[in-house]
């Protein structure tokens, strides 16, 4: 071995290329990372949609906003399924935690007047302290998470429903919308944005207008709803997070192996607390922009969500014992389920189809996951 | 005479009614690679985690440069300049290199109110750490499930001496590899040795300890049955002394000596 002090790192890692290791063809390489089957699987669903559904209005602009908000809507929660799931635990009770803080949000501003911030703040709130009583549980208990937020996913919805009821008689509150005008923070949930762009894009003629009703002459595209926004961000905020921070570091190091990284010094129990939180924020999120876009709370609302957002997770190329995995796979798995759900509708096949589909799908994400696990590790 | 790095005197441990424990005296020069020798249930991970802050003694004295201290918590040992590389746990599998090389002690660098883990400075000082140690990585990015056993040994010892190490000890480091990466692993030892880090080696292995032992400490059933230098003691005698003598001795006669 050839000295190599003195030299830049660089040229140290150029010097020391040991030659028993055989090169690893480039496509190896590529499959070596957690997004790859998502990759995959968007360019198909598109493929297999263009061919079908091309004529159908689905690529047109109205069209992509439709699936465009129903993948935004399963990247929101599969955001922090993600980071949780890559920090080693599971939260089954974010679609529970929709439903809870949808009936918060719509109980104290249509029912006990409150101004619709701070409805939203409190159910906000709520939501962080359930998501850190869920990991403190978990944490102090030493249970499986699986256990502990099914518990909550009962106690939840129970509790959801209970509410709902003693206070209304009704298990859905309308009439957000008309108390939520003119709130400071309300349209930061339900609004759209870019308007102006979308009338000048109608008359350029890209996007159509409407050509009868009382909205004739205005562009069918009003915005860009603020759920697609939120995605976005959540997307962009958590990928960088996990993947260029320490925190993110840590978040792997607590999936990957609690106790070398406890040993190490790292807090595992309050990353862990944190994630839980997270998702918790995220279902948060989801809840308050759909309870704005339709301008009513239903205690059965999120229903299966957990689900969704694990699928969603896993399609993304995550491990499920946790350690490994992507934000923007996870993204790219939510994609494919918006993009397939309401693909199926514009395709005009029958929808029941959609869920035989989930079932072979995460089947082919699960296997992949662990030949790619197998790869990393070099298990045999 | 030099002032031993780390002196731990008469140290006993009680859990409940159990005397893991009972009078251990162990101390461990700069520069020297001080053997830890016992058979199974000897009492040597007990006094490992004394040493490294996971356990508190239940009686007796440790000295750090000649002062008396007391470790509340591993992070404390740490901060003091000992480091454990544990047999099983020391890296995780599915992260990068880099990633467990840094592992709770992320470098990072500024950009505007944000802080983010400077990869560029962390990839290049891995790399340079572990070429030091004779380990020559594909990339710095590369998992460590990739690596051997051995490898994964060395990353651990090397990430405990860059990140300043006074006392390393390592706790059965040889105990599940093969021969050409037990000579890796001992190779390191050596390595880090001569830069004045005192090593603990933790083994049940004679051989390995003969190696590169320049002391070596038996314990049994919790006591210190004395410490020897290299070249008073003979291999056969360590061996004799670890099982308790006797019974090891007529069990060797019957193998051939093969033990």
């Amino acid at each position: 071995m050839a000295e190599t002090s003195g030299q830049t790192p660089e040229q140290i890692t150029a010097a020391i290329k040991d030659e028993r290791l055989r090169e690893i063809s480039p496509l190896r390489k590529a499959l070596i990372r957690p997004e790859l089957g998502a990759i995959c699987g968007t360019v198909l669903v598109f493929a297999f949609f263009l061919s079908i559904a091309g004529s159908s209005g689905m690529f047109a602009p109205e069209g992509i906003i439709n699936w465009g908000t129903v993948s935004a809507q399963f990247a929101i929660i599969a955001v922090g399924a993600c980071l949780l799931m890559i920090a080693g635990e599971f939260d089954l009770s974010v679609g529970s935690m929709i439903g809870f803080s949808g009936i918060i949000i719509a109980l104290m501003t249509v029912q006990w007047g409150f101004p619709a911030w701070v409805s939203i703040l409190t159910a906000f709130a709520l939501a962080l302290l359930i998501g850190a009583l869920n990991g403190y549980l978990v944490i102090k208990t030493g249970l499986p998470s699986f256990i502990v937020t099914l518990a909550f996913l009962y106690i939840l919805r129970g509790l959801t429903i209970f509410i709902s009821i003693t206070t209304t008689r009704k298990t859905i509150i309308g009439g957000v919308r008309e108390a939520a005008e003119g709130d400071p923070i309300a349209w930061l949930f339900g609004g759209k944005v870019f308007n102006g762009l979308f009338v000048w894009l109608a008359d350029m003629g890209v996007v159509g207008k409407f050509v009868a009703g009382p909205k004739a002459g205005q562009p069918v595209v009003e915005g860009i709803p603020m759920l697609l926004i939120w995605a976005l961000l959540l997307i962009i905020v958590c990928h960088i997070l996990l993947t260029r921070t320490r925190f993110g570091n840590w978040i792997f190091a607590a999936g990957g192996d609690a106790q070398a990284a406890r040993y190490v010094g790292v807090p595992v129990d309050r990353v862990k607390i944190l994630m839980f939180m997270l998702t918790a924020f995220c279902a948060t999120v989801f809840a308050t922009c759909q309870v704005m876009e339709f301008g009513s709370a239903a205690a059965d609302r999120g229903l299966l969500k957990e689900f969704e957002a694990i699928i969603s997770v896993v399609i993304g190329g995550a491990l499920l014992t946790g350690g490994y995995g992507s934000v923007v796979g996870a993204a790219l798995g939510a994609l494919i389920f918006g993009v397939v759900q309401q693909g199926l509708f514009f395709a005009g096949v029958e929808s029941s189809l959609f869920r035989v589909f989930l079932g072979v799908i995460l089947l082919l994400a699960v296997i992949l996951n662990t030949y790619i696990r197998r790869m990393i590790t070099g298990e045999r | 005479m030099t002032t031993p790095l780390i002196e731990l005197v008469n140290i006993e441990k009680q859990f409940g009614p159990v005397i893991a424990l009972n009078g251990v005296s162990v101390s461990v020069l700069p520069g020297e690679c001080h053997c830890l020798l016992g058979d199974n249930g000897a009492g040597k991970s007990t006094f490992i985690k004394t040493m490294s802050g996971v356990h508190k003694p239940t009686r007796g004295q440790i000295l750090m440069d000649g002062k008396e201290v007391k470790f509340d918590n591993p992070r404390e040992a740490m901060t003091s300049g000992i480091a454990t590389v544990y047999q099983d746990l020391a890296m995780i599998p599915l992260m990068s290199v880099t990633r467990n090389f840094w592992m709770g002690r992320e470098p990072q660098r500024r950009a505007g109110p944000f802080k983010f883990f400077d990869f560029g400075l962390a990839n290049a000082v891995t790399m340079e750490e572990m070429a030091k140690m004779g380990i020559h990585l594909r990339s710095p990015d590369q998992a460590v499930g990739t690596l051997s056993g051995g490898e994964r040994q060395t990353v651990a010892i090397a990430r405990a001496v860059y990140f300043g190490a006074k006392v390393l000890i390592l706790d059965e480091p040889t105990s599940a590899l093969g021969v050409r990466q037990t000579s890796n692993v001992l190779a390191t030892i050596d390595k880090v040795r001569k830069k004045g880090i005192g090593v603990v080696f933790i083994t049940h292995n004679v051989r390995h300890a003969m190696a590169v032992g320049d002391r070596f400490t038996v314990l049994n059933r919790g006591k210190t049955l004395g410490t020897a230098r290299k070249g008073e003691i003979a291999a056969e005698e360590l061996q004799d002394l670890m099982a308790g003598g006797q019974e090891l001795a007529e069990l060797e006669g019957s193998l051939g000596g093969t033990v």
